[in-house]
């Protein structure tokens, strides 16, 4: 039920409610009127939305090739999904297999849903919309059918806009089968190119591609339990079996991962997905599992898991001869010794926390120390030396209170962290302003350092912005 | 006599560990080299290096973390892990202190059991020359879990406390070979009165398998790019005197 204009219409209905009489856009008044026990809700597009998309994630059990299909007239009535099915129906026994076990599966969660197979989108569209009904929700229309299947469903079914249909309707055309009739070079200038390109689409001689909901990353290997499992050993058996998969289609083109996806699809319809790089393309099998081991625990399986997929959305080139390495001599590092203790240390910190350090060229001392994926080439420029560097440096510089006698003195007392230092000695200032020839200049004020050593022999670095003082480092 | 001694210690040794005999770098200091057994510092091994004050550490452990790290780096070629909660290394400082940044891997964890495991997956990993873990506090099974890594793969394990509230509970005894307690002390001469001179500490080797507990005064020599001995000393401990020093397991040191 949704408000229009003040007035309560009814907007969708259940199989019930139509049986008794009701239909969409009928007061909300008078559907009480007719049916005294009428339940109501309040319509929620956005909702709705959002749990077909859903949906159309949990069909990626059967082919990635999934998307929503928003088409249908005015309230959210007549959404649906739609599914490319193509090369993956004999993985379930046939396409009337396929279908039956969708139907049954939808039913279990619930949705009344009418189903086509067909050979193009238009067809599967309007046979599923008008074709289906009643005790066989579902239907499968063999190759090179799909114009015989048409035939006799009304102009609509061909995914018109409603002027189109109208327009149909006053020429008294009112079956698809009236339009093979006609000759096609006439229904352009009569009907307009809409209905032209509709009816070539559902008779396939038009091409028409669906864009999935979430883009197909090109090698993935899938795997299908024959009962739901809910422990975690056949869990861990499955993915091991999956990168032994993928890593041979991966070796039969010469690739190797940089980005895995592993995708669980549970029996409730909902999935979980556990992504994570690797720092140098690999396809070793065992590497890989063992990569997803410890995060494996955090996936709960619900009442059960069906089908498990592991994909590989990045890859780069990894000839067979990269793979084959000799550490020559013991000095020389083993590169696939550290790749795969950063690729552990990755999967379970982030690979963002594994990190080296580089020099940027840069007078601020934020600035001057960049991060670098921890297995890259040594940058070019050279760290500066000269000026006096902490060795510690606080992301934050920490605000101190601090006496000094002089303005450009350094502070002969300060206190940090309810502490009180007395500054013996000191070095400085140093100042540091801001780079005002970079788009970001840094810091509003110009900053004086000074290296201080307090009496025990503790050395620190301050710095006086504005009239206030902060401790920025801590030195050896 | 010290040759038999010697032999004897070594055939120990191997009973003990049923491995070889344990490698030995030194550490370019000379006086540092001689107290401690076998010449330089052991190799394959868990060590521990603390701050003196409670509360936290001010850079002072850290910068004697890098100065036993630095020439196991250069020697070797072979990267070093650092794993802390804060990952606030400052590379020109590195850089100053010898180390180059370039070879020196950084890992920032949540806490102290995420540092341990991941000291425990580098020290699996013989292709870094070392691992350096900062955790706050350290329990005696974890120690000789990584000592066991250690030594099974010829990376050396070094611990770094850093410990963020005052100590309440008294310390368990620590599994590590050496433990070395690092203070502050005011630093040497400089052309200025008023410019701090060289950097100093107050190195104390607590515990030590094989030798006995020591004082050091260290220094940091820019010009030469090492760190020395400074040329005042403390306490007279230069050196093994074998007649005096006992060690704390009442062997003969030296």
């Amino acid at each position: 039920m949704h408000d229009q204009g003040g007035r309560l219409l009814l907007a969708a209905l259940d199989r019930a409610a139509a049986a008794a009489g009701l239909g969409p856009g009928m007061a909300l008044a008078d559907g009480r009127a007719l049916v005294p026990g009428l339940k109501t809700a309040q319509l929620d597009p956005l909702e709705d939305a959002r749990a077909l998309a859903r949906l159309a994630e949990w069909c990626g059990r059967y082919t990635p090739w999934t998307a929503v299909d928003p088409a249908g007239g005015g309230l959210g009535a007549g959404a649906g999904l739609l599914l490319d099915v193509t090369g993956c129906a004999h993985l379930f026994g046939g396409e009337a297999a396929l279908a039956a076990d969708l139907a049954a599966r939808l039913a279990r969660l619930g949705f009344t849903a009418r189903l086509a197979l067909a050979d193009t989108i238009g067809a599967a569209w309007g046979l599923a919309r008008f074709a289906c009904d009643g005790p066989a929700p579902w239907r499968v229309v063999p190759r090179g059918q799909a114009r015989a299947a048409l035939a006799p469903l009304p102009p609509a079914a061909l995914r018109l806009s409603a002027a189109g249909g109208e327009l149909l309707a006053r020429f008294g055309l009112r079956s698809v089968g009236a339009l093979y009739d006609l000759p096609p070079a006439t229904l352009e200038p009569r009907f307009g190119p809409e209905l032209a390109q509709r009816l070539r689409q559902a008779l396939g001689l038009a091409p028409e591609v669906l864009s999935p909901l979430m883009a197909v990353p090109p090698h993935i290997a899938r795997r299908v339990f024959a009962e739901p499992v809910v422990t975690g050993e056949p869990i861990a058996h499955g993915l091991e079996n999956l990168a032994r998969a993928l890593c041979r289609r991966l070796e039969a083109e010469d690739l190797g991962a940089r980005r895995l996806e592993l995708t669980v699809y549970r029996v409730d319809g909902s999935l979980r997905r556990l992504a994570l790089g690797t720092s140098r393309p690999s396809r070793d099998p065992d590497h890989l599992a063992r990569l997803f081991a410890g995060s494996l625990e955090a996936i709960d399986p619900g009442f059960g898991i069906e089908v498990m997929t592991l994909a590989a959305p990045v890859t780069e080139p990894l000839s067979a001869l990269q793979m084959v390495l000799s550490p020559e001599g013991a000095g020389r590092v083993d590169p696939r010794g550290l790749a795969g203790l950063i690729d552990r240390l990755g999967a379970r910190f982030g690979l963002g926390r594994v990190f080296r350090q580089l020099p940027v060229e840069s007078h601020l001392p934020e600035r001057a120390s960049g991060r670098a994926p921890a297995l890259g080439p040594a940058g070019d420029s050279a760290w500066r030396r000269g000026r006096p560097r902490p060795l510690r440096l606080f992301a934050h510089p920490e605000a101190i209170e601090a006496v000094a006698l002089l303005p450009d003195h350094p502070p002969a007392r300060f206190r940090w962290r309810r502490v009180q230092h007395e500054v013996v000695r000191a070095e400085g200032p140093e100042r540091i302003a801001p780079e005002w020839w970079r788009d970001d200049p840094g810091p509003a004020e110009a900053r004086d350092y000074f290296q201080v050593e307090d009496a025990a022999g503790r050395r620190y670095w301050l710095y006086r912005a504005g009239g206030r003082w902060f401790l920025h480092g801590l030195f050896a | 006599m010290s040759r038999l001694l010697e032999a004897l210690r070594a055939q120990i040794r191997e009973l003990e560990n049923g491995v070889a005999p344990p490698r030995h770098l030194p550490l370019g200091v000379p006086a540092l080299d001689a107290w401690l057994p076998g010449g330089g510092l052991t190799l394959a091994a868990l060590h521990q290096v603390e701050g003196a004050r409670d509360e936290w550490d001010d850079g002072l452990a850290a910068g004697f973390c890098l100065a036993l790290t630095a020439p196991l780096v250069a020697a070797s070629g072979r990267p070093l892990l650092w794993i802390a909660r804060q990952a606030d290394l400052h590379g020109a400082g590195l850089a100053a202190l010898g180390l180059d940044p370039g070879r020196l891997i950084l890992v920032q964890a949540a806490g102290d059991r995420e540092v341990l495991w991941a000291m425990e997956e580098g020290l699996r990993c013989p292709a870094l020359s070392g691992v350096v873990g900062e955790v706050a506090e350290l329990a005696p099974t974890a120690g000789r879990r990584l000592q066991l890594a250690a030594e099974a793969n010829g990376v050396t394990a070094f611990l770094l406390r850093r410990r963020f509230a005052p100590l309440r509970r008294p310390e368990p005894s620590s599994v590590a070979l050496t433990r070395w307690r690092v203070a502050p002390a005011p630093s040497g001469a400089a052309p200025l009165e008023a410019l701090p001179g060289r950097p100093r500490w107050r190195v104390e080797l607590l515990s030590c398998r094989g030798a006995g507990p020591g004082n050091f005064l260290m220094e940091w020599d820019d010009a030469s790019g090492r760190f020395a001995l400074a040329a005042a000393l403390r306490d007279g401990s230069l050196g093994p005197q074998p007649a005096q020093i006992i060690g704390s397991d009442g062997r003969l040191a030296g």
